[in-house]
């Protein structure tokens, strides 16, 4: 193996390094760092950019150009994630946990490099696992059946047990109406619909992890900074950050290792895809820390882990995309078809690449580890520039978010329900936030629900299959060694993190208030919960398959919520059962709930009368002259650089934006029609 | 209908296209084409940009935008969503302008169609089709099994115990779902991949002991498993030549049609409802799976630009070469050829509709109301 190796390893490096292929390398790099720094926006759409670039283009800078891209998307995002406490893709939402109660505390620039790092390491990891194990991972990869497949899925899924908050069944609550939520739409299993009917097409595609995403963390993180007036950072920056949290990743080094080998394992594996692996990385490094008081408040060490893993994922990620030819995310599928528009189509991602072009496989495994570099190192570099806008009156950056992540979740569906649906999560983030309830318990349920439903249906019919043709064969299918470590390694999670969950607050320390509202929202949650279990009753026998998961998941809600009401009679007031942050941070708030939501309301409800464009001009222009109060000439020019941003982005990225009533009247010229 | 009525009908409607194919040419030819220098040709993909259909249309975009007049950049606009009727149900509202929007449908657009699914809202009758793209479909089975087929029969392997993964039994996934019912296999279909890729996954892995893949996957992902020696293909589903009649695929000459197999097993009959419907559902799903469309009221002139543009890709010296690769070896039907593709695909005998919305209830209990 080595003598087929070696020599291809040889020719790679020759491929590679070049100038101009390091050039192109650099500018996918930096197209990749712009991309991924705007929130909602990532991979997909920026290789949706270089597709028509790529005909015909010398297979190898091609190459370069995308895989320059592709891999510094997760490291970039962490930006937002860090510096807004909004997740910049799917790929960083852990990272929110620690990051941004870090930069509040005047961290930012200490909390970014670390991250990044981190993330350089993880990207190396990622390169050097594949370099050694890509010639043999081919039986590896197929020992994971359907089986382990499940079992990794409800091993993602224990890690809501150290999530949970400080009252586990809270956050089993959670997990489950995020699990729920993830159901809504046509069944895998013979099409029978959830929650939704085809009166409302757009339920029964079910909902994006881009919007539910957005909506559960970005939306109440921005309304809640909004109604504070002031800037992110509490305090003065602190200055010499960036060596410091370089510092802080050597410190934890071991910390790094680990978390990178789990991100190459899980990205490995063809049909988990890379979204639950920030979560599971940041479960490990909760689980396996001494001392677990600074979790949720600024830990750098939640920082590093998520980190660590996210970009080690990618390389991981390529194994069932050059391998097996089926791609392991989204931007991967795109990828492939891109692959093959190079040159004269010489390339093809697949089984065959190993033989035929080991070279090129080995081109893109090292592309993807010097991309990380070359984004790593201009990252650190901007990093305390960048982290001066947490020092900014929020007041003046919120508008330019609402902005973004409204056109990054119409981007999803191209509906204008796509923005309804992103005020209703952000209204459901806001209630957990404000109640504790454990929003990351939501999003693994919600992340987890289609892989859970699907492996857990498909290899129960596998089973009896197995069974039918003797006990031995079926005992041997759903019992492999590899299932059996994984029941064991998430046992042992779950009884760790049950044990320890109430000692980690993810999202920091919340007062108990009244009794009232915390119980109305209680009901409000049973109550979906309770409406998801008798509209799943409703399936009829011949498409059981579809029934039987929500029907469960939701019996187990309703006991969970049944007894969280139970207690809530029971117990004094200021029992975490109360927790509401309406008592605490009143005091320091300058505006009141529903009129910060207002102006989100409103440029949505604007939107769907005039369209994004004219909406997003009069929201602009009206926020930054009365809430930011400043003058018409200062507002007009921050609405004019505004609008000029998102429609040189859009056209960039050949993208509409939603229309509302006026326009399907009149034909209007772009970008207003 | 029987099968004899259907091919004759095929077969006139052929004669009737080609007539009218040489008269657009001749129009063409005298000069009243449309011009599209210096504008965007929008091209809808119902899909969202990770499936085949995305990358039929990325072979396409460059290749088109060189052929068309004036040279128009081309952007592939995705819209995914309700199982490609979104996308389908956006273009039946569109009018036609000046040529800078079209849209491309697939097999998966197509059944929805047929079946009469609630959320259609579309009429292809109302679109005027550009291009034809075809493809094929490969059967194959695990090593053991196929050697038990090669010795016995179909009838060797009626006991056994399948596994097929599926992505739904409306989908393309008809079409074997209907043929492995037709050999009397004793098939449990797995519900819930996201792709035939899944579906090969599942081979590899054991899990599934039969399978089939479009033959551009079945080029790039099962040639090398039948290479190593732990897949055999069985057959084909075959093609149609032009009187409509199922023929050896071009690309796999040495591979049986599933006709074959069908007429060499008992039980299996090659006439009557159960075929007419696999071979109407086979027609719609796969020679004739992917087409282009300029939306309703296009003008003559602006049809024939792009049909000839297609004839411009079709005539590159290099084009065989690319075209095999990406897509297989396949008829590319433009003109009359494509009218007469799109009238099999969408004009199903209703005796067809009726047995498999049947068969798709009394099977699978599904009900499309």
């Amino acid at each position: 193996m080595l003598s087929t190796a070696l020599p291809a390893l040889g020719d790679a490096f020759g491929l590679i390094l070049q100038p101009l292929v390091l050039a192109y390398l650099a500018l996918g790099v930096c197209m990749g760092l712009a991309i991924g720094v705007l929130p909602g926006l990532g991979g997909i759409a920026g290789l949706s950019l270089l597709l028509p670039f790529m005909y015909g283009m010398e297979p190898v800078l091609g190459l370069a150009l995308m895989v320059g891209m592709v891999a510094v998307v997760p490291t970039s995002d962490t930006f937002a994630s860090v510096l807004m406490g909004i997740p910049g893709s799917s790929a960083s939402q852990a990272t929110v946990l620690d990051g941004f109660p870090m930069a509040k505390k005047g961290r930012a620039a200490r909390a970014l490099s670390a991250a990044f790092a981190s993330s350089l390491f993880g990207g190396l990891v990622g390169a050097l696992f594949l370099t050694m194990f890509i010639l043999g991972a081919r039986p590896i990869v197929l020992l994971f059946r359907t089986p382990e497949l499940l079992m990794i899925t409800v091993f993602g899924l224990s890690m809501v047990g150290i999530l949970a908050g400080r009252v586990a069944i809270k956050g089993i609550v959670a997990a489950c109406l995020g699990l729920l939520v993830g159901t809504i739409g046509e069944g895998a299993s013979s099409g029978a619909l959830r929650m939704s009917t085809y009166d409302m097409p757009y339920l029964t595609d079910g909902l994006k992890l881009v919007i539910v995403g957005l909506g559960i963390f970005a939306v109440p993180e921005i309304v809640s900074l909004l109604r504070q007036d002031r800037s992110i950072s509490d305090r003065a920056l602190l200055g010499g950050g960036w060596a410091d949290g370089v510092r802080d990743w050597w410190k934890n080094k071991w910390l790094s290792v680990r978390c990178s080998l789990i991100g190459v394992v899980v990205g490995v594996i063809p049909g988990l895809g890379g979204s639950v692996v920030d979560w599971i990385a940041y479960g490990h490094t909760v689980q396996s820390a001494e001392d677990k008081s600074e979790f949720g408040k600024g830990d750098v060490r939640g920082v590093i882990g998520p980190e660590s893993s996210n970009n080690a994922k990618e390389g991981g990620g390529l194994v069932p995309t050059l391998l097996f030819g089926i791609p392991g995310s989204g931007s991967m599928a795109i990828f492939i078809s891109a692959v093959a528009l190079l040159g004269s189509g010489q390339i093809e991602i697949g089984p065959s690449m190993l033989k035929v072009n080991l070279d090129f496989t080995y081109a893109i495994v090292w592309l993807l580890a010097l991309a990380n570099v070359i984004g790593t190192l201009i990252c650190i570099a901007a990093s305390g520039g960048i982290a001066k806008l947490t020092s900014i009156r929020f007041a003046l950056l919120a508008p330019l978010l609402f902005m973004v992540i409204s056109f990054a979740a119409f981007q999803s569906g191209q509906d204008l329900m796509d923005l309804f649906a992103l005020f209703a999560f952000g209204l459901l983030g806001i209630m957990m936030r404000r109640f504790d309830w454990s929003r990351p318990a939501f999003l693994i349920g919600f992340v987890l629900s289609d892989p859970a439903e699907t492996y857990a249906n498909q290899a129960t019919q596998i089973a009896n299959s197995r069974f039918r043709k003797g006990f031995g064969e079926g005992i041997e299918y759903i019992f492999s060694p590899i299932v059996i470590v994984l029941i064991a390694v998430t046992a042992i999670s779950i009884v760790i993190g049950l044990r320890q969950a109430k000692n980690i607050a993810p999202e920091g320390h919340v007062e108990s208030g009244s009794r009232k509202a915390p119980l109305v929202f209680l009901l409000a949650i049973l109550g979906y919960i309770v409406a998801a279990y008798l509209n799943a009753s409703l399936i009829p026998d011949y498409s059981s398959a579809d029934r039987v998961f929500p029907k469960f998941v939701a019996s187990v809600g309703i006991v969970g919520g049944l007894v969280l009401f139970a207690q809530m009679l029971l117990k004094p007031e200021t029992h975490p059962l109360f927790a509401d942050r309406e008592t605490r941070e009143s005091g320091d708030r300058a505006y009141g709930f529903w009129s910060t939501l207002a102006w989100f309301a409103g440029l949505l409800a604007l939107t769907s009368v005039v369209g994004f464009i004219l909406a997003l001009a009069a929201f602009l222009m009206c926020f930054i002259s009365i809430r930011a109060g400043k003058s018409i000439i200062f507002s007009a020019g921050y609405t004019a650089a505004g609008i000029a941003f998102i429609c040189i982005l859009a056209s960039l990225l050949n993208r509409d934006f939603p229309p509302g009533l006026i326009q399907s009247y009149f034909t209007l010229p772009w970008p207003l029609g | 209908m029987s099968f004899f009525n259907s091919a004759r009908r095929i077969a006139t409607g052929c004669a009737a296209a080609a007539a009218a194919a040489s008269f657009a040419t001749n129009v063409a030819a005298g000069g009243h084409g449309i011009d599209l220098e210096g504008k965007t040709v929008e091209w809808i993909i119902p899909f969202s940009e990770t499936g085949g259909s995305a990358k039929w249309a990325n072979f396409y975009a460059p290749l088109l935008s060189e052929a068309l007049p004036g040279n128009p950049t081309i952007v592939v606009k995705f819209m995914p969503g309700a199982g490609s009727t979104k996308g389908a149900n956006f273009f039946q509202e569109q009018e036609y302008e000046d040529g800078t929007l079209i849209f491309g449908s697939s097999g998966s657009t197509q059944f929805p169609y047929l079946l009469g699914d609630p959320r259609v809202k579309y009429e292809y009758a109302d679109w005027n089709v550009v291009l034809a793209s075809g493809t094929g479909g490969v059967a194959y089975l695990p090593p053991d099994l196929a050697g038990r087929v090669a010795d016995g029969g179909v009838s060797a392997i009626a006991d056994e115990d399948f596994i097929y993964g599926s992505q739904g039994a409306t989908r393309l996934d008809l079409v074997p779902l209907l043929a492995w019912e037709m050999l009397g296999l004793n098939v449990d279909p797995v519900f819930g991949i996201k792709g035939r890729g899944d579906g090969r996954l599942m081979f590899e892995r054991g899990e599934a002991n039969i399978d089939y893949q479009t033959s551009s996957s079945y080029l790039g992902g099962v040639l090398p498993l039948v290479e190593a020696g732990t897949a055999v293909p069985w057959f084909s589903f075959g093609a149609l030549d032009g009187n409509g009649n199922i023929v050896r695929d071009p690309t796999f000459p040495e591979m049986p049609t599933f006709k074959e197999v069908c007429d060499a097993t008992d039980g299996c009959e090659t006439s009557g409802d159960q075929w007419e419907a696999w071979k109407a559902f086979f027609i719609a799903g796969f020679p004739a799976q992917k087409m282009v469309f300029l939306p309703r009221g296009a003008p003559a002139e602006a049809v024939d630009a792009y049909a000839e543009a297609f004839e411009t890709v079709k005539a590159r010296a290099d084009f065989a070469d690319i075209s095999a690769k990406r897509l297989g070896k396949y008829l590319q039907l433009t003109g009359g050829e494509a009218q007469v593709a799109l009238a099999s695909a969408t004009q199903v005998p209703e005796s067809a509709k009726d047995f498999v919305v049947n068969w798709l209830s009394d099977r699978y209990g599904v009900v499309l109301n």
